[in-house]
């Protein structure tokens, strides 16, 4: 099959729904001729023109109250964030006005927008532009919190959140975009609220969000070497999340790794081992789940910090040994 | 006690000096992009290049204990303000020694010792936070104004508007000075707000607007001295709209297709600060070619010892990680 990147995948998502849909559109700051800051949107101005790729001020509270207010009426915009961490800026329109609508009016009207934007640190952009905040959002009821992890997923699950009649909140990652991988022409979609098991094994579950779905896969193959055999579980959407594909998986391996680049204080992956902890897989532990997040500090410029800043590879291989290592049948 | 701009114009050692540290400015960012370009300092960058009269023009009039708080392009200011080259340096290259001691960049560049409360990556967050450090001022009574600078694209966010306002309806001793370089990332001001002049946008506040030639030091300086005059004696807050053009790309990779090389080539040959500035000098007898060509290669040498430091310097301890988090 033909192979193109993250970023090509998430563009012709884009590309093909607004050629089905005249009521896609898109709005963000630098969209135009630049492109974007990662070039993500280059070609659209030309193919759909200013109406419906439209070049915004830098304005992320307009614009993103905006989408909210055309979407009420009836157009299904897609916002794009130059980098996740100005989502803050955009807060109000997201967390009190989008998510909320509908509730609020008595189950009248919806808020089909997605806002599109890239997360995460490792480029050396500092603490204002590489945080990973998505769980602040699964927090708040009535929106959706999307993660692809590869190019494949990227393309299929923007569709079914552009398809989606709520608010989604739509995590790319900045290393992300230039992996490559198969994606198939025609247009699809992978449903919210699905997990992908990417990797089968029986020793270990690690659920992997992002950029560590690809980090855990790297892992998986060093640990293979060691006669360890890890499963890798992405549950791609964190809300709505497949707790029934993650919970299978630790029931057959008896171990889990919860690993995520946002914050480990707080973060997702706190969710996860708690409905671990909850769910009947609790009987299946042989070891205590273990979570691997970010350090509590913001991300430092210095790539050394940086690094250490967020778990690598090596630490995950070192928690799967740990983990083997702590059987407390 | 205050120097009037006038006085300071027929000094010689003062006017080197202002042409100095715009010399500086665009040889320590030049030497920035070089680095950038090896791959030595990483991230991004924003350069200033084109730009060095209203952070020179501004600061000059600044006493010490005067603050200021600058943007994503903010290399300039900091230099203006009395930050050291060296330790600048140092901390794009993510050293110990630098600023910040690795951990902020380019992006968040600060020190608090020369009155500097920082660069930002949020493009207009600057703004109430200037308005929160004169707040300081006026409750503490402490007799420090402060100078913001921001771009013509942080005009469009909330931030700037807010700030504005109450900024004025508390008369506090705020200076904001808008860059406009014509352009956002890509966005032109001309495509992006529909009025000509954002100092127009002062009068929504109440506040006294001005507009100048921003590459044109002598104004940027007379301007920025009346607006401090009246901070400081306790009116409230000034917007200056200061014209100039960013030579560079808006960051490290940029296309530069949303302006022509036309335009750019016009505002290289015609209203470079440092050539305007220097040419001016000259004419009036103040200085010579010669004395400039030295200055230029004096301040080769600055910039040299600031590379050389940043190099030689250690990286921050991997413990340093979770320091400074918490105060
Ligand atoms: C809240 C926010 N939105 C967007 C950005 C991305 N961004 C960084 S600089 C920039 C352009 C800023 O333009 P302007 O204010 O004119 O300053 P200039 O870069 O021209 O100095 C943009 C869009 C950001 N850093 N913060
Ligand atoms: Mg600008």
């Amino acid at each position: 099959m033909r192979e193109i990147t993250y970023l090509e995948a998430v563009r012709e998502a884009m590309v093909q729904e607004m050629r089905v849909n005249n009521d896609v559109f898109l709005m963000g700051e630098d969209i135009g001729i630049y492109g974007g800051p990662f070039g993500l949107t280059k070609g659209m101005i030309e193919e759909f023109g200013p109406e419906r790729v439209r070049n915004t001020p830098i304005s992320e509270s307009a614009l993103t109250g905006s989408a909210v207010g055309a979407a009420l009426m009836g157009m299904r915009p897609i916002v794009e964030l130059q980098f996740s961490d100005f989502i803050t800026v955009a807060m109000d329109n997201i967390v009190n006005q989008a998510a909320k609508i509908r509730y609020m009016f008595g189950g009248k009207g919806k808020v089909p927008i997605v806002v599109r934007t890239p997360s995460g640190s490792g480029v050396g952009f500092a603490a204002q532009h590489s945080q990973s905040l998505e769980a602040w959002f699964t927090h708040v009821p009535g929106l959706k919190v999307v993660q692809p992890s590869t190019p494949y997923d990227a393309k299929g699950l923007l569709r079914a959140a552009i398809e989606d009649d709520n608010p989604v909140l739509f995590y790319e990652h900045k290393l992300l975009y230039g992996l490559k991988g198969e994606v198939p022409e025609e247009s699809y979609s992978i449903p919210l609220g699905k997990a992908d098991v990417k990797r089968e094994g029986s020793d270990i579950t690690i659920v992997a969000t992002s950029i560590m779905v690809q980090r855990a896969l790297e892992a998986a193959k060093l640990l293979e070497a060691q006669g360890i055999s890890v499963e890798v579980v992405d549950p791609r959407t964190l809300f709505p999340l497949d707790e029934e594909t993650i919970v299978n998986s630790v029931k057959k391996t008896g171990r889990v790794i919860v690993v995520y680049e946002a914050v480990k204080r707080g973060g997702f992956g706190a969710e996860i081992a708690s409905l671990i902890a909850e769910s009947e897989a609790f009987d299946y532990l042989d070891a205590p789940i273990i979570r691997l997040g970010g350090a509590a500090v913001p991300i430092p410029y210095n790539t050394i910090l940086e690094q250490k800043a967020v778990p690598q590879i090596d630490d995950i291989v070192k928690a799967a040994q740990s983990i083997l290592n702590k059987v407390t049948v | 006690m205050e120097k009037t701009v006038k006085s300071t114009l027929s000094n010689k050692e003062e006017m080197l000096e202002l042409l100095h540290q715009m010399q500086v400015i665009r040889t320590f960012e030049e030497q920035v992009e070089k680095l950038f370009q090896a791959g030595e300092i990483g991230g991004t960058m924003h350069l200033c290049i084109g730009q060095e009269a209203s952070a020179v023009g501004a600061c000059s009039v600044l006493e010490r204990k005067d603050k200021i708080i600058t943007t994503h392009r903010g290399h300039g200011h900091s230099i203006a303000k009395g930050m050291d080259i060296g330790r600048m340096m140092a901390e794009l290259l993510g050293r110990e020694t630098g600023y910040c001691h690795g951990k902020g960049g380019s992006m968040h560049i600060a020190d608090l010792d020369v009155g500097h409360l920082g660069a930002n990556g949020i493009v207009g967050a600057g703004l109430p936070i200037a308005t929160g450090a004169a707040l300081a001022s006026k409750m503490k009574d402490l007799g420090y104004v402060v100078v913001c600078f921001f771009g013509d694209g942080a005009t469009n966010e909330g931030a700037f508007h807010e700030a504005l306002n109450l900024a004025s309806i508390w008369d506090l001793p705020v200076v904001f000075i808008c860059e406009n370089n014509q352009y956002g990332m890509s966005g032109s001001v001309k495509e992006m707000i529909n009025i000509e002049h954002i100092a127009t946008r002062a009068t929504s506040y109440g506040i006294p607007g001005k507009l100048i030639d921003g590459n044109d030091i002598i104004q940027v300086m007379e301007t920025v001295q009346e607006a401090v005059e009246r901070a400081r004696r306790g009116e409230g807050p000034t917007l200056i709209e200061a014209e100039t053009y960013r030579w560079r790309g808006h960051s490290r990779s940029d296309a530069r297709k949303y302006r022509t090389r036309e335009e750019e080539a016009f505002w290289r040959k015609n209203r470079d600060p440092i050539a305007l500035f220097k040419n001016k000098l000259i004419v009036e007898g103040i200085i010579t070619e010669e004395d400039f060509a030295h200055l230029v290669e004096q301040v080769q040498k600055e910039v040299n010892d600031a590379v050389e430091f940043a190099r030689n310097s250690p990286m921050p301890s991997i413990d340093s990680l979770e320091n400074d988090v918490y105060a």
